[in-house]
């Protein structure tokens, strides 16, 4: 179908570019190292004595909190600073095939790096006999996680020209959606309101459905969160590239 | 094949194209002509469906923009202001991502790019990147993008900026060849450029058209258009001038040099132009005066773009 064909070719321009410039590498290799080195060293892997990827995943909404704005600011912002925009949105495709392109580009960079944990997973069944349907979910749940972060970029980054100002946006916006279900800010937040305003805020933080999904329940509730904020963010793109337009 | 009705864009309160309409029909080449912030870009913008009129409506071929955009748009090659193109690409890597976004594929793709490399003379950079590409390449790469489907109709948003005289020479021919059966819009405020490539001409100032038609009939209105003017290297000006004020058909004659003599002779009416510099002819022959230059003046493009763009010349003006 032509569409996904036109997606397909934005997404594969997207990722020439993006694997041509360091940048992809230099995610990979430090979410790879940086996701070892806290679940071994700092996540107590080891100490728990549970053959689980708790500690694994449980430090992927912090990792992605800056991986994933860098990996992906340049993704309308860098077209609109060189001006290819121009060329891209007078090409014959819809505004949404090049949104997706570009989101779909990037989620395979995420996709990528998580697979190229494998060595994790291989390490803990070589210890001891996880679930591995639970580590699964873990993977599913950290994908759409990943994913989450990436349309906010995406939304950011159509809002400037400029890569830094996209990266500062959707960082504070991701910490915002992190920390309004963290326990320490819900503890402080529920001696002010009352707990159905906190079971509110949590409910739309990342922390509350990544923790459902991190001990391997896919609840349906938590998957249709995380594509509800992917399809938000990516809607939200699309109208402020049609305001940025309409002058 | 392009028909643009009463355009109009604000930005803000400011309205960058305020009324514009034209039409540009298959074989025509129509030339964008205006000094910097007068609209010409904008314009291409609405008509290539990148930007969205405020009012007003853009149709190409027998679709409008704004309706029907992915149609309307598999019609047109459009080179943008500045030649953007995607930098971290090699330049057969970024015409064959053009080609694809346009549906090319396989063996047609491959023809449909070495094509276009072969037609803007990119073949000893074919695999190079592009941001190490001089000013000259890059510009004819994102030429290339646009031609690169054989698209029915042709935006150029001032396609021979930044080149070299022999590559603007190599662009404006290459225009003029596709402007053979093609429908083809370009701006540039190169004047010698209009009269060398278009079949009709556009003046726009401050988002209006103030002009439009061949580029003759615009030279036609310049000050001095139809006037003669003789240079004698014999005599005086003012020891000429009796004998030229008694001439039939002529209405004025204005000094321009004493030494050498250099006049300039009004006809009464255009058409009778010919007819009176035959007869300044007979009159230097008859008083043998020593004629080193008898011609009509053209007019010149330039004169007229001045004379109407000019802030303090034109009605109705702003800010
Ligand atoms: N995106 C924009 N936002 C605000 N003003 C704009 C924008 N684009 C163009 N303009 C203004 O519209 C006017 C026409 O610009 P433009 O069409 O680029 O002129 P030209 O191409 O003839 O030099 C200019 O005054 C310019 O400042
Ligand atoms: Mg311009």
């Amino acid at each position: 179908m032509s569409c996904c064909g036109n997606i397909w070719s934005i997404a594969k321009r997207e990722l020439s570019g993006t694997v041509s410039s360091p940048v992809a590498y230099v995610f990979v290799v430090i979410f790879l190292l940086l996701s070892s080195f806290f679940t071994f060293m700092i996540g107590g892997f080891f100490e728990r004595g549970q053959a689980s990827l708790v500690s694994f995943f449980g430090w992927h909404p912090w990792l992605y909190l800056f991986l994933v704005p860098a990996v992906g600011m340049r993704m309308w912002a860098e077209e609109r600073r060189s001006g290819t925009i121009e060329l891209l949105l007078t090409l014959p495709i819809t505004t949404w095939q090049a949104i997706a392109g570009k989101f779909l580009a990037y989620l395979v960079i995420i996709a990528v790096a998580l697979l190229l944990t494998f060595p994790v997973w291989i390490t803990v069944n070589y210890l001891g006999a996880p679930d591995n349907g639970v580590i699964f979910a873990g993977y599913i749940g950290s994908l759409l996680l990943g994913a989450s972060y990436l349309a906010v970029t995406s939304f950011t980054s159509a809002l400037t020209r400029n890569q830094v100002v996209s990266f500062i946006l959707a960082v504070v916006i991701c910490l915002f959606l992190i920390l309004c279900g963290w326990p320490p800010v819900l503890n402080l937040l529920s001696r002010a309101v009352s707990q159905g305003f906190v079971d509110l805020v949590a409910s739309f933080s990342f922390m509350t459905h990544f923790e459902n999904v991190q001990r391997g329940v896919l609840d349906l509730r938590d998957i249709v969160f995380f594509v509800s904020v992917i399809v938000f963010f990516l809607f939200a793109t699309h109208a402020v590239l049609r305001a940025r337009r309409a002058g | 094949m392009i028909s643009v009705k009463n355009l109009k864009k604000v930005f803000g309160t400011k309205a960058a194209v305020d009324g514009v309409s034209f039409n540009v029909g298959k074989g025509e080449i129509l030339g964008f002509l205006g000094p910097n912030g007068a609209g010409k870009s904008t314009t291409m913008r609405i008509v290539t469906g990148f930007l969205p009129p405020t009012s007003g409506e853009a149709r190409v071929g027998e679709f409008d923009v704004e309706e029907q955009p992915v149609e309307a748009k598999r019609l047109i090659g459009y080179l943008p202001e500045n030649a953007p193109c995607y930098s971290d690409m090699t330049v057969s890597g970024f015409l064959g991502f053009c080609g694809e976004a346009r549906g090319l594929r396989g063996t047609k793709l491959k023809d449909a790019v070495d094509r276009a490399i072969a037609t803007c003379f990119l073949e000893p950079v074919v695999h190079q990147s592009i941001d190490t590409l001089s000013k000259g390449y890059r510009h004819r790469t994102c030429l290339a993008q646009s031609i690169l489907h054989d698209p029915p109709v042709l935006v150029l948003d001032e396609p021979t900026d930044g080149l070299d005289p022999n590559q603007k020479h190599e662009v404006r021919s290459l225009i003029r060849r596709m402007g053979k059966d093609k429908a083809i819009i370009f701006s540039t405020h190169i004047l010698e450029e209009v009269e060398a490539v278009c079949t009709r001409a556009i003046i726009i100032d401050r988002g209006r058209i103030v002009a439009n038609g061949a580029p003759e009939e615009l030279k036609a209105r310049a000050a001095g258009a139809g006037t003669i003017v003789l240079r004698a290297a014999d005599r005086g000006g003012a020891a000429l001038r009796p004998f030229l004020e008694k001439l039939e058909g002529c209405s004025a004659v204005e000094v321009i040099a004493e030494q050498p003599a250099a006049l300039r002779l009004r006809p009464k009416d255009a058409a009778s132009a010919e007819a009176l510099a035959a007869r300044v002819h007979e009159l230097a022959a008859r008083e043998k005066w020593k004629l080193v230059e008898l011609r009509i003046e053209e007019g010149r493009l330039d004169d007229v773009f001045r004379s109407i763009t000019l802030p303090d010349s034109a009605p109705g003006k702003e800010s």
